[in-house]
């Protein structure tokens, strides 16, 4: 069969941006499934508490100072979130490399209140089903934390490297960026529901 | 195509004919009859589907060789109309059978509160049969054969302390899991006096296979007189075989495990054996009750149910036989 | 010639120059290096497929061990320790190891083919997934080969695979064996709808995609929404096995239950999982061998959503018998009969297309013709099961083996077959042989039906199954021995399906770019594809984009020929928005999935391996990650 060519694409961007970049779309893609699994975790929470005669299972309910510090943290790190994702998409990487280090060490904060976190809960996971679920909630949201943390000291370095000034980077930070917001999110239902739902 | 296949109908009665004591299609109690009804109904409905479907295909395809020519004009309209038509019946035959399944299920019912509750638990890889205190005296214990009288309610309360089983007898109703934590019920009933077998239907491990029961559906009379007889503690023998062979059971490990009423033997972890001899089968309806099978399996457990719970406890060949004549004898 | 600032076009290159600067920058290398870098996803795709069909093969051995053991009472061949090793395997191996991961691999190879694109998305997870796939398999058959097989069977109900009665390790191998072969489904997924969304040849908008490719863009979603139910499930299991929480132990507060709940969660789409792709094979194979297009192609869209929306809703119907409320379970009777309506819609389609089309009996097309005979029988038993009182008397005996067997070797299996007749001249270049074929299929048929259908007969008379053996006095040793001899009809069959494979694939008649006079892209390209697939990126302007009156196809020119480049494409239109780089070959997905395998294996001995063992797993990843600075890695 010929060929008739009847499009020229050379005019077109050598890389795209935002929606149009195939890593957006996976980055998305990873945080449905992991959403998912988040959301599994609450139900699995919730179908135990309605089978339990009380609840917490012989534990008193959490308490709220360092989880609550955790959550107002995790929700303000959005703000400077929201300014490295800006000024990603405006490459400018002096202000991207700065924007780096602070959501660096804003990833840091967390995991430290975190650990006051599981001790509030006033069980061990293996003490009953209760105290199980609420360590694996934590675990699990930790790992998020500790991965989006490792992905944002990594893209830092790059930013300091020679591979830095390149659009693609850029949309590496958006990804990024976008993870985080990802992680604050899924935080404040598994909030609720580990420090509320046993307050009801 | 394959049409002497093609007849689940023709098979479904071949089947029921030849269904045997164990069987869906050989329906002796009310729930299993009306699953029956159900179950024939349904098959043939869909049988008729089948049927439909296939000639269908062979039409298109025979259709489409005969007559090339005619097929490369024409409008999709009549196909379309004949793909909507056949939607709309599959909702309605959908709706229909959905429907009939509400309607056994509500036939089937719960048992009334005034039933006779019977505690079964399922272990790895027996049954435990418990019979409450009555106003006829006191509860009893038995293992792997259920009696129950014919034509009345009866609610089995099934429990697990180890795995999930399934309690199942297909003649006298559909299955139900006896899950570890939880308490499930099933309303068994028995139109006709008989013998029902069921098996565990919830893999269950290494034994799940021989993991049978019996229930033996008697008159009311026959029911009470074996209650009475459950009720009574072992019977002790003038036999000197039959004496020697409780004492060596006393003596070796057996009585860890066995209850023996009436006798020093209080074991929990396997069957109660009081009326054993009673009893139709053995192991979870592995052999026929008889001497010769309580040797073999008295004798050597492991090579018969391998893996079960019982261990090969050694005897001399004269314990050997003295229990065996011991186990039959406790009626 | 263009250069115009960044890179070599292709734009007034002639075919054999284009060829070479492509072939240049797209092969893979030879020797081992090569093919243990590479990221072609054709490469890829070939090797998932021969795999899972390696899988299947062992699978089948399997299967007739169960049916020596079952052919007569009380029989001897196989311990009962043994024998639950063999039947968990069996499933496990069949679920996780071929049918899910043959599926995907056939889209890994055709989706971008079909799509008209040159790689796949990410082509570095692509590779990684097959790694752990394979560790996965590794894993599952060696603990069987020393005798620490899985026992627990392939749904691995607690508690007897719990902490208590699971006993060893054969439970964790179970369990992280889904882990593995879960990360490399859900990665495929990933790939498969990043893949479809943007990386459509101009042109394909929404209502142009082949109907294969809208089954695995379904199925991928269903992968990543069902997926992790199972990895919470399974991780869940090992942690109350190896760090003592309380999941699933009612005496802490557990359920059993729960367990049920989520593996059903998952285990329901799963059957979808596998179905949808072999509906995508069976559109396509109809729509070449009656010369048509497949009628209703909305409808047919619809019905994969319609299914893939109520695969979320059925799963309690596997637990009708575990005692929970009346209400749901007629809740649930209603769903599992309402998916009858979108599958009974696209058999209604397929029948309309074979009506009006002209039908052409070829190997492929007569195993769709079988898939139609049998599916619809696994079809209608799946309605019987779905009412509560049926499955009170079939649940967990023979008929529901019947069943499934029906509807996944029936709806999943004879159509992959058909499809491996369909597109192996497109794979290698070469015919498989259509009088082998003929008998295969005869063979497959006839044993299949002979093997399967006496087992709903057995089950209405009250053989449960999973049992691995049955009692003279049972009266089913006649219909049993039956069906161990039919098997081997059907194991005959599938040996010589594997003979003509091997066979054909090297002395087979070689192929045309089209042998069938099919209509979608990947027909426009040469048997086997070139590694760069198309030449010039083809552009689609109707459904079926090389139908008969096509002259000259219509193409796109402009990209790159001097770094690996293809085009992004809007979601909706597939409108063209950039050129994008792929990534070239790297050996770095391999070393990650090593050191996945390193963490996974390990943590099902110690919980520290998810902290030790993740820091090779992060030096890895930042080695795949870290730019290279290529051609590639500009923008």
């Amino acid at each position: 069969m010929k060929d008739k060519v009847v499009i020229d694409l050379a005019h077109l961007p050598p890389h795209g941006l935002g929606t149009a970049s195939q890593s957006w779309w996976g980055t998305l893609a990873f945080m449905l499934i992991e959403g998912t699994g988040f959301a599994l975790a609450i139900v699995v929470y919730l179908y135990l508490m309605s089978l339990a005669p009380q609840w917490p299972l012989d534990a008193a309910p959490p308490d709220l100072v360092a989880g609550t510090t955790l959550t107002v943290f995790l929700v303000l790190s959005v703000l400077p979130n929201i300014l490295v994702n800006r000024w990603a998409r405006q490459q400018d990487l002096r202000k991207v490399r700065i924007g780096l280090i602070v959501m660096s060490l804003v990833g840091i904060v967390p995991l430290i209140l975190r650990a006051f976190e599981f001790p509030a809960m006033h069980i061990k996971w293996d003490q009953n089903a209760y105290g199980s679920i609420v360590w694996v909630m934590l675990g699990l949201h930790t790992t998020h934390i500790l991965t989006d943390l490792v992905e944002t000291l990594v893209l830092t370095c790059l930013m300091f490297s020679r591979h830095a000034d390149n659009p693609r980077r850029f949309g590496d930070v958006n990804d990024n960026a976008m993870y985080w917001n990802f992680v604050v999110a899924t935080w404040l239902p598994m909030y609720a529901c580990l420090y509320w739902v046993p307050r009801l | 195509m394959k049409t002497h296949r093609a007849l689940p109908l023709s098979v479904l009665v071949l089947a029921s004919g030849c269904g045997g004591y164990q069987s869906a299609l050989g329906a002796k109690g009310a729930p299993a009859i009306h699953v029956e009804h159900l179950i024939v109904g349904i098959v043939a409905v869909c049988t008729v589907i089948w049927i439909l479907v296939m000639m269908m295909l062979v039409l298109a395809l025979v259709r489409a060789r005969r007559s090339v020519a005619s097929q490369a004009t024409g409008s999709e309209k009549p196909l379309t109309v004949a793909v909507s038509a056949a939607i709309a019946a599959t909702v309605v035959i959908i709706a229909g059978m959905t429907i009939a399944s509400f309607y056994t299920t509500r036939n089937i019912g719960l048992p009334d509160s005034t039933a006779l509750t019977i505690t079964v638990r399922g272990q790895q890889w027996w049954w435990q049969v418990f019979y409450a205190d009555s106003p006829a005296g006191p509860g009893f214990q038995t293992a792997n054969e259920i009696h129950i009288p014919v034509g009345r309610d009866v609610r089995l309360r099934l429990e697990s302390p180890d795995v999930i089983h399934s309690f199942w007898v297909p003649s006298l109703a559909g299955k139900q899991d006896l899950v570890p934590g939880r308490t499930n019920s099933l309303l068994l009933r028995a139109e006709k006096p008989g013998v029902y077998r069921g098996q565990c239907a919830e893999f269950c491990g290494l034994q799940h296979s021989h993991m049978a029961i019996l229930v033996i559906a008697e008159t009311q009379a026959a029911f009470e007189g074996w209650a009475a007889t459950q009720r009574l503690d072992a019977a002790g023998s003038a036999d000197p075989d039959i004496a020697a062979g409780q004492a060596s059971f006393m003596a070796k490990p057996c009585a860890a495990c066995h209850t023996v009423r009436g006798t020093p033997a209080g074991g929990t972890t396997g069957p109660d054996l009081t009326h054993v001899g009673g009893r139709r089968t053995i192991a979870a309806g592995l052999l026929e009750t008889t001497r010769g099978s309580l040797a073999a399996w008295i004798a050597d457990p492991q090579t018969l149910k391998p893996g079960n719970n019982m261990p090969m406890v050694p005897l001399t060949s004269i314990e050997l036989r003295n229990i065996s004549a011991y186990m039959e004898s406790l009626k | 010639m263009t250069q115009d600032g960044d890179g070599l076009r292709d734009s007034s290159m002639e075919g054999s120059e284009l060829h070479r600067r492509l072939t240049a920058i797209w092969s893979t290398p030879s020797g081992l290096w090569g093919a243990l870098s590479t990221v072609d996803h054709k490469i890829i795709g070939r090797r998932y497929v021969t795999t899972a069909f390696v899988f299947l093969a062992l699978g089948g051995v399997l299967s007739l061990l169960i049916r020596l053991q079952l052919a007569q009472p009380e029989a001897r061949f196989i311990g009962p320790d043994r024998y639950n090793q063999i039947f968990t395997m069996h499933g496990t191996n069949m679920m996780f190891l071929f049918a899910v991961p043959v599926m995907q691999a056939m889209a890994i190879y055709l989706v971008p083919l079909m799509v008209g694109t040159r790689n796949i998305a990410f082509p570095r997870l692509n590779a990684f997934s097959y790694w752990v796939y394979l560790a996965g398999g590794l894993l599952l058959w060696i603990a069987f080969a020393v005798d620490t097989g899985p026992d627990v069977g392939w749904f691995a109900y607690v508690p007897l695979a719990g902490p208590e009665y699971g006993a060893g390790k054969r439970a964790d191998i179970w369990a992280q064996m889904i882990t593995f072969t879960e990360v490399s489904a859900l990665a495929v997924a990933v790939e498969i709808v990043v893949t479809v969304f943007k990386q459509r040849a101009p042109g394909m908008s929404l209502d142009r995609i082949p109907l294969f490719v809208w089954s695995m863009l379904v199925t991928s979603f269903l992968v990543i929404m069902a997926m992790p139910a199972i990895m919470v499930a399974s991780s869940s299991l090992i942690l109350d096995r190896l760090v003592g929480t309380h999941f699933f132990n009612p005496a802490e507060g557990g359920d059993v239950l729960l367990w049920q709940h989520l593996f059903w969660f998952f285990g329901h789409p799963e059957v979808y999982i596998i179905f949808l792709p072999a509906v995508g094979m069976v559109s396509t194979i109809v729509a070449t061998f009656t010369r048509r297009p497949v009628f209703g192609y909305l409808g047919m869209v619809m019905a994969l959503i319609a299914t893939g929306v109520l695969a979320f809703g059925l799963w309690v119907h596997h637990m009708f018998v575990a005692g929970l409320p009346r209400l749901g379970e007629s809740f649930f009777t209603a769903s599992s009969m309402a998916i009858a309506v979108p599958a009974g819609l696209q058999i209604f389609c397929w029948l309309a297309t074979m009506w009006a089309g002209r039908p052409v009996f070829k190997t492929p097309f007569l195993f769709v013709i079988g898939f139609m005979v049998i599916f619809v029988i696994g079809g209608l038993t799946g309605v019987m099961v779905a009412s509560v009182p049926f499955d009170t008397q079939v649940h967990d005996t023979y008929f529901v083996v019947a069943h499934f067997h029906y509807v996944l070797v029936g709806g999943a299996v004879f159509p992959l077959l058909g499809a491996v007749y369909y597109w192996f001249p497109k794979f290698t270049g070469r015919m498989m042989s259509e009088t082998l074929g003929r008998w295969i299929f005869g063979l497959i048929f006839t044993g299949f039906n002979l093997t399967f259908f006496p087992m709903h007969i057995l089950g209405l008379q009250g053989m449960p199954r999973r049992i691995y053996t049955y009692q003279p006095e049972m009266p089913w040793s006649g219909l049993n021995l039956f069906i161990s001899l039919s098997a081997v009809i059907l194991a005959l069959g599938f040996l010589l399906f594997f003979v003509d494979a091997i066979r054909s694939a090297r002395s087979g008649s070689l192929a045309p770019a089209n042998p069938w006079g099919a209509r979608t892209l990947e027909w426009a390209t040469s048997s086997p594809p070139p590694p760069y697939n198309f030449a010039r990126l083809p552009v689609v302007d109707r459904l079926d984009p090389l139908s008969d009156d096509i002259e000259a196809v219509p193409v796109a020119s402009g990209l790159r020929v001097d770094r690996r480049e293809l085009l992004t494409s809007s979601v909706v239109h597939a409108s063209p928005e950039a050129r994008e780089a792929s990534p070239g070959d790297s050996i770095w997905p391999l070393w990650a999935a090593l050191a996945s395998t390193l963490m996974l294996i390990w943590s099902i001995f110690s919980p520290w391996a998810v902290v030790w063992g993740s820091i090779p797993l992060a030096i890895t990843l930042i080695g795949w990650f870290w730019p290279k600075g290529v051609p590639e890695d500009e923008a």
